[in-house]
């Protein structure tokens, strides 16, 4: 009976309980944080903001889907080139070549490869539907075949993996290990001036809560709930006659456009998209934020990504050594003891005080991705066989 | 032909560094279901176990030294693999998923570890004088550190073929493997045959480093750039198997040898995967695949 509980609906969601804290977070991050922050943590903010939008991305694959995708970098840096090139392009002027591409005196002209990017009607979409394009391919090719679990994340890694060696190796092209930098203005936005980056926050805070939103829509909806089936039980979903593959890949690509979007943001807010930023150790880290959040809850997988790097930049600030130590702890302390994030604590200090109501509508998808012993003791005649 | 004979032993050379990496992963993967991204953190111990012992022994004795790093560093890096099967990975069967953020954590940690030992720059291992130099066969020069890796690959493939064929551990190593609740109810004890096989496939890891440390400098951070590929030789040769391993590392290793020439290393890498994505779709489970009956994920 509770499983049955914690799968139906149980009456309405409360729209109003959800609509209430909205309202708070968004009027925090778009009056009081600028009001209160320096323009340095400002633009750092907006910095762990884009993130955040990538830590959405994530939320929907690997934590209602149950996709561990190890290969967000690869997105984001797409979204990220295909900016920077463009920004590039307008820097350098009417007919002059962009700084990049001079150094190694290969070029002319512009490359075959950056010259599409000299439209912002064209770098902008591609950011966006190039990862998402990329996504559906691998996507298609793995899950089809019934690739799952650790192998489909191993694949997604190598796959930036392989990006980024790429990257490196056409550093005439791409800038190398350097990456794209010292841009200049962005439509028109001088990326240097603090007004203007208070302005460039705002766009952030805006995009990120508009993302939120219609994922948070997909997840409550009729979609959300046969993805989270596939998640639960794969073979279960196919025998009612649903196509994982395709439920699957759809999460996965929308994970791949909010992560190249955020790429795309990222490179005015910083200055900056190099390999470093792309690589596995990044797309790991990725996810480790959105696990620290909570990977069951949307709104906790964004949270984390901003709890995780504010306390990157501040514990490295005074112990530039110890954040390695702290992160790898923190790694295995929340996988072990906290398989829900800080979202699961909450909850947990919810029930404890007894006096909260519980949270809305998501309340329902608060079982975790990979099920932890507990929730497993109906034995699975399928799994024994593995 | 030259060209062809040159290719073939770097591929080769290729071949036997990916296999010697694999070979711990395939069984940790194969058999206990753990994605352990600490593997790379364990070759990084045996690789510094070479220096350590290096520094300790002093220039006079490289040849003794080496050969002594050998078994001392698969017991280091086997010892440290127990440490975290005991600590973490016991909690975590049943969850491959949650192992790999784990461990990889842990690898962090380890990585930090070394950084605040032995500095952030990397350190050098001088090969033994036996080692310097090469020779020459049909126009190809083979040089003997990367002969010496291939050596080793040879002896520790013997080794662990012999000890899961014939030794009464190695049988019920296979069992757990292939039906693991047979094996428990026919009285084998299965979290023990769990520890010994991470010992064991932690152990090569230290073997590996002790071979990758002739092929360049030894940093905190080695074990990152062969992970990744390590895996994928896992995920071709199909889990836990021995001869698959053998036949994916030596296909990969090949196939990066022949690509890389006459285009670039980073379109080899490319070409690579790509070659690894059509692949699954031939054969999503690998290449030696253990017949099973149901739904086996």
């Amino acid at each position: 009976m509770s499983t049955m509980a914690k799968l139906l609906p149980t009456g309405t969601p409360r729209p109003s309980a959800f609509l209430v804290r909205f309202v708070i977070m968004a009027a925090t991050l778009l009056l009081v944080a600028p009001w209160l922050l320096s323009d340095f943590r400002l633009s750092l903010l907006a910095k762990f903001l884009c993130f955040a939008i990538i830590a959405v991305g994530i939320g929907l694959a690997y934590g209602q889907g149950g996709m561990l995708v190890l290969g967000q970098g690869l997105f984001f840096g797409i979204g990220g080139y295909a900016m920077g090139m463009h920004l590039k392009i307008v820097d350098a002027g009417e007919g002059q070549l962009p700084d990049i591409l001079t150094y190694s005196g290969k070029y002319d002209s512009l490359p075959a490869l950056w010259k599409p990017f000299s439209s912002a009607w064209f770098a902008i979409p591609m950011a966006i539907l190039l990862p998402m394009a990329i996504a559906a391919l691998l996507g298609a090719a793995i899950f089809r075949q019934r690739i799952r679990g650790p192998y489909f994340a191993i694949l997604s890694q190598a796959l930036a993996a392989a990006f980024v060696v790429v990257l490196v190796g056409n550093n005439a092209l791409t800038g190398g290990t350097n990456g794209l930098t010292n841009f200049q203005s962005f439509f028109g936005l001088s990326v240097t001036s603090p007004s203007d980056q208070r302005t460039l926050y705002f766009i952030v805070v805006v995009v990120l809560l508009i993302v939120f939103l219609l994922t948070r829509e997909l997840v409550l909806g009729r979609y959300g709930r046969v993805l989270i089936a596939t998640r639960d039980d794969e073979d279960r979903v196919r025998f009612l006659g649903y196509d994982p593959a395709r439920v699957k890949l759809f999460a996965y690509v929308m994970a791949a456009g909010m992560a190249g979007l955020a790429g795309a943001l990222f490179v005015p807010v910083v200055g900056i998209i190099s390999p470093a930023l792309l690589g596995i150790v990044p797309s790991i880290e990725m996810v480790i934020w959105v696990a620290l959040g909570g990977r069951t809850v949307l709104a906790w997988a964004a949270a984390g990504a901003v709890i995780v790097n504010w306390a990157k930049t501040s514990v490295s600030e005074q112990f530039p050594s110890g954040w390695l130590y702290l992160q790898g702890l923190l790694f295995v302390v929340v996988i072990l003891y906290l398989p829900k994030g800080i979202a699961g604590a909450v909850e947990h200090i919810r029930a404890y005080i007894g006096r909260l109501p519980p949270t809305g509508g998501l309340r329902i998808l608060m079982s975790s991705g990979d099920r932890p012993p507990k929730q497993a003791a109906k034995p699975n005649p399928t799994e024994e066989a593995a | 032909m030259d060209v062809i004979f040159n290719q073939l032993f770097v591929g080769l050379s290729i071949a036997s560094i990916l296999l010697l990496v694999a070979l711990g992963l395939t069984f940790t993967f194969g058999q206990m279901n753990v994605i352990n991204m600490a593997h790379g953190e364990f070759i990084m111990a045996g690789a510094y176990t070479t220096y350590v012992l290096q520094t300790a022994f002093g220039t006079g004795l490289l040849t003794l030294s080496f050969g002594l790093a050998l078994p001392a560093a698969f017991l280091v890096a086997g010892t440290l693999g127990l440490i975290l099967e005991f600590l973490v990975i016991r909690r975590l069967y049943g969850r491959p998923l949650d192992t790999l953020l784990v461990t990889w954590g842990v690898g962090l940690m380890l990585q930090q570890l070394a950084r605040d030992i032995f500095g952030a720059q990397n350190v050098s291992v001088s090969a033994p004088g036996v080692l310097n130099g090469g020779m020459e066969i049909a126009g190809v020069s083979l040089s003997y550190s990367r002969l010496f890796i291939i050596a080793i690959v040879a002896l520790v493939v013997v080794v662990i073929a012999s000890y899961m064929k014939r030794t009464p551990a190695g049988r019920r190593m296979r069992a757990v493997m292939q039906n693991r609740s047979l094996a428990s109810v026919s009285g084998v004890r299965t979290r023990r045959v769990d520890r010994t096989t991470f010992f064991i496939g932690s152990g090569l890891a230290g073997v590996a480093g002790v071979g990758i440390s002739l092929l360049g400098a030894v940093g905190p951070t080695i074990g990152l750039n062969y992970i990744i590929d390590a895996f994928l030789v896992v995920i071709v040769g199909g889990l836990g198997q021995l001869r698959g391993a053998i036949l994916a590392a030596i296909a990969l290793g090949m196939a990066n040898s022949f690509i890389e020439y006459g285009t670039t290393a980073s379109v080899a890498k490319a070409g690579v995967f790509l070659l690894i994505v059509l692949f699954l779709q031939w054969r999503p489970q690998g290449l030696v695949v253990q017949a099973r009956r149901g739904l086996a994920s």
